[in-house]
């Protein structure tokens, strides 16, 4: 079996076809009051595997990922995911206290803004050893020597360990929470345009950092975009999102060159000739 | 209703000036704190005659727990004679008419600030401390929302990032009185101003150990022989201070001393900062020699 | 040698008899009389009764001339009283609308059911200092009053309609709906938790510091926050207290206070889920205190933001923690002043640590300096 999803939704497929899935999103909604966040999204995710969801902003793709990443309560649907000791578990129906060791153990988050999910007062190697510490290591010395291993695997000068994130470039600060979130060795990431707001010659040497990880640390990534050159160079699959629900999905290839829904052609038309 | 008799204390006032009611409201807080250790217990803090900030938190707690045969020691600084313990002890003295002591071992309850006795305490006694600041977290994270959160969820990452951050920038961890520790293994818990010097005297303290902040309206306690660990490093263990010099008066090399200075030319001498400690070490010499 | 804060019991009480010294001043001059001021600084009575949340006229003056004229400390000295009170009742709700009123203007509707009546206010005083009252011996009467719009207190008896009420008749303002077998919290037998509901917020407001609600509610006006007010009606005036005793079954009066009570009328588009219309602030306080009572109508309504979907931007008005957490001055007096108290032990403590990161320092330096 190739690509499941050519022959039936992800999420219509029993439990049993789906045992090596990661994650298992069915009928995901949210509203707010009346206006549609997201509607009726599903779809498995298996290790390794990148998927991206494009579409303009106001399409739900960023209220898609938060249901996703455990951040918001969806209004209905669920989401499992494969814990590496419990199975399937629920994660809206975990108790807060689990959700939050999954979101800062086997779980990354990259923000937008990186400010928004770095402290900028404390040093760059205090910023990486912060999931280590909370997750129980008492070794000073070894704390910092993985921060400072992770700092050049996104290729930071290791010099920089005990500088503060505020003088960073932007670049820069965007490799410094993907190092962050990489410390404890997750197997899942949630990205919300990660190059946005970056010079297109940083962003091209982010995406290239990207790819490397992710293929050889067999990541797992859910990637929200507006931008089809960052999915083309690093999603598999690809959920095209309009006014809150999936209009089309397939692998990314097959959605860019051969798209099917008016929509999906519009964006892509639109990128050609930008 | 209280008894009609007449009691010892201020007239027109409860024994130990609370009302029966408030006193109740603040043992069950209490009965709570001992039975979660290191867990900040809201209460209704009442207003007291003294202000908020000067021992309020204390004062109810021992106003709550004081009975006619208890004998209290009340110390601020390690001291019974700075005008702040003065000023509380004759406060006790009037409205419950107890016998109070400055000597550590015969006292049955001790209020303090800042500091804990060096004379080992004993089983059945019960320390009270005045708390400013009860929240651990507070400075790191300034909304009560979030950090009872924080504390619920043991979500204490944060609270090692500082420490790690300040080995980054000083080499050693920063802080030097009001040095956080977990109690128990779950609660991170602010011991109080006092100097770090004093927290070893909190693990496993045969005494009960209640904390009382008034103006925040937290109370919060260590149960007897409750683990008490200061949070550090395992290669960057956690200390006491300590001293080149010996208390000056007692000969003490391990107590905590008070600078005192002498002159204006740099002149200074290190003194005992528990005076009763102090006075026994030199009474017990001159009944030696 | 070794006493310098140790000052003890004696040293206490020797600043208790400079106080008491200080507070009589020269006794060649005339004691001031209670009756002198709760009728002559009513207005330092009326907020001193109001954040101490006592309201007790007597007790105020004694307690303003305790602290010779410290209006803080003679709040604490009220509060530490009242704390010592028995509850014997909790009153019904008082009706503001049927209020005796003395003054009560609107600054949004030029007439109004009731009429505006200007009543005691500095409003239109020219501030020059009157040195005619620097002469006490003078008999000081006031003229007559003239015009039918300065009545005899009391003479606007009967029911003058809210100027809010009259909005929400038409659907154009949030409605306040009141509910009078509601629970409601109390801040004083309850610790205050967060987030806190209005009717905590409202008394943590009433009692709160003047200076600071002043300072809070002029920064909403400045962009810290947008509340966009009017000034809907302020009243001020006597109103009944009634409790309904058990045994009776039915009301009865216990006493009569007087109140300031101001209603903001402020702006709001509407969200998502509201529809545009007028939304309020209420402010409340014992005795005669306007400007205490307009700054927590503001604040009170910077504070409802969050609920209504607003976006305040980080104001510290619209924050709750904030605004509770600072407001009242028994507290933050005696947080503040708490550093007077010795903390030598503390400090011992920091000096060490001090000496200690400079030694290390030094060293550092001498290290790399080596070649």
């Amino acid at each position: 079996m190739s690509a499941p999803e050519a022959l039936l939704p992800d999420a219509l497929l029993p439990d049993a076809l789906l045992p090596d899935a990661l994650l298992k999103v069915a009928a995901l909604t949210h509203l707010y009051g009346r206006r549609v966040g997201c509607r009726d999204v599903g779809f498995a995710l298996w290790p390794g595997e990148v998927m991206g969801v494009v579409g303009e902003s106001g399409s739900g793709k960023t209220t898609l990922l938060h249901c996703l990443s455990g951040m918001l309560a969806p209004s209905a649907g669920t989401v499992h995911y494969r814990t590496r000791t419990e199975g399937w578990q629920d994660i809206h129906r975990l108790p807060e206290a689990r959700r939050r060791l999954l979101m800062r153990t086997d779980w990354g988050i990259v923000h937008q803004n990186p400010r928004d999910g770095l402290r900028l007062g404390v040093s760059a190697g205090a910023n990486i050893g912060e999931r280590l510490l909370a997750g129980g290591v008492r070794h000073y010395g070894r704390v910092r020597a993985e921060a400072e291993a992770w700092l050049g695997e996104v290729e930071i000068d290791r010099a920089r360990l005990d500088d503060l994130p505020s003088r960073f470039s932007g670049g820069m600060l965007q490799r410094l929470q993907i190092a962050r979130n990489l410390v404890t060795r997750p197997r899942l990431i949630f990205m919300d345009e990660p190059t946005g707001g970056l010079d297109v010659s940083v962003q091209a040497r982010l995406l290239d950092l990207l790819r490397g990880l992710v293929r050889d640390l067999g990541l797992a990534a859910v990637i929200v975009t507006h931008d089809l050159a960052v999915v083309r160079l690093l999603a598999h699959r690809l959920m095209v999102m309009k006014e809150g629900a999936v209009v089309e999905s397939g692998l990314t290839d097959q959605v860019l060159d051969d798209p099917r829904h008016p929509y999906t052609q519009l964006l892509v038309a639109s990128v050609l000739q930008g | 209703m209280t008894a009609a008799a007449p009691q010892p204390g201020l007239a027109g006032y409860n024994f130990a000036y609370l009302d029966e009611q408030t006193k109740r409201m603040i043992r069950r807080a209490i009965l709570k704190a001992v039975a979660i250790p290191g867990y900040q217990v809201p209460f209704a803090s009442r207003e007291m005659p003294l202000s908020y900030g000067w021992g309020t938190g204390g004062v109810q707690l021992t106003a709550a727990l004081i009975g006619p045969d208890d004998v209290l020691k009340v110390i601020d600084q390690g001291a019974d004679d700075t005008t702040n313990a003065v000023s509380i002890r004759k406060f006790f003295a009037t409205t419950t008419g107890v016998a109070t002591t400055t000597r550590t071992a015969a006292a049955t309850l001790i209020q303090t600030r800042h500091r804990i006795p060096e004379t080992p305490l004993a089983d059945g006694q019960i320390m009270v401390f005045q708390v400013p600041i009860p929240e651990p977290l507070r400075w790191l994270e300034r909304r009560e929302v979030e950090s009872r959160r924080m504390h619920a969820l043991e979500d204490y990452g944060v609270m090692y990032v500082k420490l790690y951050e300040d080995i980054v920038r000083h080499g050693k961890i920063a802080t030097a009185y009001d040095y956080p520790v977990m109690v128990n293994q779950r609660y991170v818990m602010a011991p109080s101003p006092i100097p770090k010097f004093d927290n070893p005297k909190l693990d496993r303290s045969p005494a009960l150990m209640l904390f009382g902040a008034g103006r925040e309206k937290r109370i919060y306690a260590l149960p007897p022989y409750t683990a008490v660990k200061s949070l550090d490093f395992e290669d960057h263990p956690f200390e006491v201070q300590s001293w080149s010099q010996a208390c000056a008066l007692c000969g003490a090399t391990d107590s905590y001393l008070d600078e005192i200075i002498t002159d204006d030319r740099g002149g200074r001498m290190f003194v005992c900062s528990d005076t009763d400690h102090c006075r026994q070490r030199t009474t017990a010499e001159g009944n030696s020699r | 040698m070794y006493v310098a804060v140790k000052g003890g019991e004696r040293a206490i009480e020797n600043a208790h008899r400079l106080l008491a010294e200080q507070r009589r001043g020269d006794p060649a001059v005339p004691e001031l009389t209670l009756a002198q001021i709760e009728n002559q600084l009513g207005l330092a009575v009326d907020r001193v009764m109001a954040e101490g949340s006592l309201y007790d006229r007597e007790l105020a003056a004694l307690a303003v001339r305790q602290a010779q004229g410290d209006l803080v400390e003679a709040v604490f000295l009220l509060r530490a009283f009242r704390t010592t009170l028995p509850r014997l009742a909790a009153s019904r709700p008082v009706d503001t609308a049927a209020m005796r009123l003395r003054r009560r203007i609107s600054a949004v509707f030029k007439d109004l059911p009731g009429g505006q009546v200007l009543g005691p206010t500095y409003d239109y005083t020219h501030r020059l200092l009157d040195f005619s009252l620097a002469q006490p011996t003078r008999a000081d009467t006031p003229g007559p009053r003239r015009g039918a719009e300065t009545a005899e207190p009391g003479t606007a008896a009967g029911h003058s309609p809210k100027v809010a009420e009259l909005l929400a008749r038409e659907g154009l303002i949030e409605p306040e709906v009141a509910d009078d077998d509601a629970p409601v919290g109390d801040l004083t037998r309850d610790p205050l938790c967060f987030p806190a509901g209005r009717d905590l917020r409202l008394q943590a407001l009433a009692r709160g510091d003047e200076g600071f609600l002043l300072g809070l509610a002029y920064s909403t006006q400045r962009g810290y926050g947008k509340t966009h007010p009017f000034a809907g009606e302020i009243r001020m005036g006597a109103v009944a207290v009634e409790i309904v005793p058990e045994e009776l079954g039915f009301a009865i009066t216990v006493g009569e206070i007087t109140l300031t009570e101001c209603e903001m009328i402020n702006q709001f588009k509407g969200s998502a889920t509201e529809p545009a219309q007028f939304t309020r602030g209420y402010g409340l306080c014992f005795g005669q205190g306007e400007r205490k009572a307009m700054a927590m109508a503001l604040v009170d309504r910077a504070l409802k933001g969050a609920a209504l979907g607003e976006d305040s931007g980080g104001a510290p008005a619209a924050d709750q923690e904030f605004v509770l957490m600072h407001a009242d001055n028994v507290e933050a007096q005696g947080f503040v002043q708490h550093l007077k108290l010795p903390h030598h032990v503390d400090f011992q403590a920091e000096l060490g640590l001090v000496r200690s990161l400079r030694a290390a320092a030094s060293a550092g330096t001498e290290a790399e300096a080596e070649p």
